[in-house]
């Protein structure tokens, strides 16, 4: 370390102290106009999250991203309310005569079967089908939009979850210190280094099989056994890092000086990690969480591929991929793989660099 | 090596012996966890004799302390998983160890390629920073790692082996491996390129590289003798997470592209509900993912001096 050369002041105590000029009537003039304009501040304050967002929408892809991402989001919420079919529907099952009619199925996008073409020279409308049907006679389209909001879900709530508990762990430990952060950092080190994609596919494979009859007749049934164990699972395992991070953040946070002000004011822990640490890492824990759902997304569409994802008829996007690997012709049709695997690349690339442009505008220290 | 390291990777050692030794705990328990018989075969029931004699040999009439504790004794001394229910008379081990040569040799050389051209692109994107090639590199790096690699799988399977038919369909053979590694090298691949690409700018940046570039050295011998080094210490810290991503993917893309190895032994027992089979697959490749951590993590300690160890 280099010495700290003190600079010498040139300036005569004296003339600081008033005392010596008697006051006049001047001193107690209003101020010019010129004079406030100097007492102005060179540019408006601002506060940490309007900077953050002045910054956010200077980049134009985190923007793009969002823009697609908020689109997305209210289609998938709304459009399945009114469109004319329904997810489940297999079209051809009631048709004009009351039987079964196979021409409904593994239609092209826009391509009409016979029996629509027979409607519409009667003059009936009959909504096109945007993206075809597939072998079962559903609507291709609807069933990437409802996939595409029960994917979102699985991301948002699963994200939820790790939030919740990775955050109130973590800032324990943090907090608290000591033996406890060491207890806690100890079982997160553990569950860390568990392979979590084998434990992931382990739990639900089994969890499944063990809910079955916890669930039987409740609200939870509808949601499928398989989405209870892969939110039993993220609540068990992916909290890890999020409670890590958070623990790094406050370890460095509660010494801070307002920290101690707030104790010495008689402040109690959880009003001091509430009101003062807490939000203080908030852009942290914003960012990783805007992160983790992605990552959910794929979890789940991967449980999906090994059947291990959301009950049928159900659709998401990673079950309508991987089942139309078996569904008809692949190589004459391939609009029932190509659809979803759009749909999915589109949503998972957006939330991730919105994610990171998240992450630039508010914490450019985490930038790698 | 002083003391210090060998202390870090003791500890290391013994944060993994735990690990494998919670996951086998934790396999058990869960297979135990299910209602009803985990061994009863669907469709058919089998008759009263029979079944007491699974029941038997599966040790279920014991207590679940003492089935436990069995079960820990034959793992550790014997490698015995126990015997696969659906496929009859194979033991768990048997079926792991005849797909383990397939599934070692696709997850190698997907290593390889993704190690390989990762960090050429990493590179060859740093250098040429804010420019065409760079741009391109990144926009393909990030669509990559925006997609399920069972999607990418399947895409390449269509388009390649389907419509062009420039590859079989199954991976039996030395060509029909070419899809499987592509598709598992994909993603590890995109993420070298990023790791590489943003350290190496790091290390541009150092006064070592200025002071190198001072004294005359060339262009190359900047950035392969100096720069290239230092900035794969980042990478090496990926190894490990790298080897456990080709691990679990290959589950998915052998059972795609019809590679007759472990993982998709796995996804079959895992639709077949074969317990014994998925306890002793996960222990085993948990086992696996492990050890390479490890070794991933004491390899970065020991090539940086510079990293201080807790």
């Amino acid at each position: 370390m280099k010495k700290k050369k003190l600079l010498s002041m040139h300036i005569n105590v004296d003339d600081l102290i008033p005392e010596n000029k008697p006051l006049t009537a001047a001193d107690f003039e209003a101020a010019s106009d010129e004079e406030k304009q100097y007492m102005v501040q060179m540019r408006p304050s601002t506060t940490f999250f309007k900077d953050g967002v002045k910054r956010l929408w200077k980049n134009k892809i985190a923007i793009i991203s969002f823009f697609i991402i908020v689109v997305v989001t209210l289609t998938a919420i709304i459009l399945p309310m009114f469109w004319p079919y329904t997810y489940d529907q297999c079209l051809g099952d009631y048709n004009y005569y009351g039987s079964r009619d196979p021409s409904f199925n593994n239609l092209k996008p826009f391509e009409y079967c016979e029996t629509e073409r027979q409607w519409q020279a009667e003059g009936r409308f009959v909504m096109p089908h945007i993206m075809g049907t597939d072998d079962a006679g559903r609507d291709t389209f609807i069933r990437v939009v409802f996939g595409t909001r029960i994917s979102l879900m699985v991301g948002f709530f699963a994200s939820l979850i790790v939030l919740v508990i990775g955050m109130t762990v973590g800032s324990i430990s943090g907090y608290l210190g000591g033996k406890v952060d060491m207890i806690i950092m100890r079982v997160v080190d553990i569950i860390y280094s568990l392979p979590d994609t084998l434990m992931v596919i382990l739990l639900s494979a089994t969890l499944g099989a063990a809910l079955e009859g916890v669930i039987k007749n409740t609200l939870l049934e509808d949601l499928g056994v398989n989405m209870i164990s892969l939110f039993v699972v993220f609540a068990l395992l992916y909290w890890v890092s999020m409670a890590r991070l958070i623990r790094g953040q406050i370890l460095s946070l509660r010494e801070q000086e307002y920290v101690l002000a707030a104790k010495a004011a008689g402040a109690k822990s959880g009003w001091v990690i509430r009101k003062h640490l807490i939000p203080n890492c908030i852009s942290v824990i914003i960012i990783s969480t805007a992160l983790q759902i992605p990552n959910a997304i794929f979890t789940e569409s991967y449980l999906s591929f090994l059947g291990l994802g959301v009950n049928a008829p159900m659709p998401s996007l990673g079950s309508l991929a991987s089942d139309a690997r078996y569904a008809g012709n692949l190589v004459a049709n391939p609009w029932p793989l190509v659809f979803p695997a759009i749909a999915i690349a589109l949503v998972v690339l957006s939330l991730n660099l919105f994610g990171d442009g998240l992450r630039d505008a508010f914490d450019p220290k985490m930038k790698n | 090596m002083n003391s210090k390291t060998l202390f870090y990777i003791f500890k290391r050692i013994l944060l993994a012996l735990l690990t494998v030794w919670i996951v086998i705990t934790i396999t058990f328990f869960a297979t135990r966890a299910i209602p009803g018989d985990p061994f009863a075969r669907e469709g058919k029931a089998l008759p009263p004799q029979a079944l007491a004699a699974m029941q038997e040999k599966f040790g279920l009439n014991k207590p679940a302390g003492e089935q436990y504790v069995d079960y820990l004794k034959d793992i550790v001394t014997e490698l015995d998983f126990g015997m696969s229910l659906k496929k009859d008379g194979r033991s768990v081990w048997s079926i792991i160890t005849d797909g383990m040569e397939v599934s070692i040799q696709l997850g190698l050389m997907a290593a390889a390629v993704a190690v390989v051209f990762g960090v050429i692109l990493g590179s060859v994107a740093a250098l040429r920073r804010n420019k065409f090639l760079d741009k391109i590199i990144m926009v393909f790096t990030t669509a990559f790692v925006s997609m399920p690699s069972f999607i990418v799988g399947t895409i390449l399977l269509l388009v390649f082996s389907q419509m062009l038919q420039w590859f079989p369909a199954n991976g039996t053979t030395w060509k029909g491996l070419v899809l499987p590694v592509i598709t598992l090298a994909m993603y590890p691949m995109a993420y070298i390129t990023r790791l590489t690409r943003s350290s190496m700018l790091d290390v541009l940046g150092q006064d070592y590289i200025r002071t190198a570039r001072a004294k005359g050295v060339s262009a190359p011998m900047v950035i392969f003798g100096h720069a290239l080094k230092n900035s794969l210490i980042p990478v090496i810290t990926y190894l490990g997470p790298m080897l456990a991503y080709i691990v679990t993917g290959s589950l998915v893309v052998e059972q795609i592209f019809a590679v007759p190895g472990i993982g998709r032994a796995f996804v079959s027992s895992i639709t077949n509900r074969d317990y014994p089979l998925i306890m002793g697959t996960t222990i085993v490749l948990a086992t696996l993912i492990v050890i390479m951590n490890l070794i991933s993590d004491i390899m970065y300690k020991v090539v940086d001096p510079r990293i201080t160890l807790e």
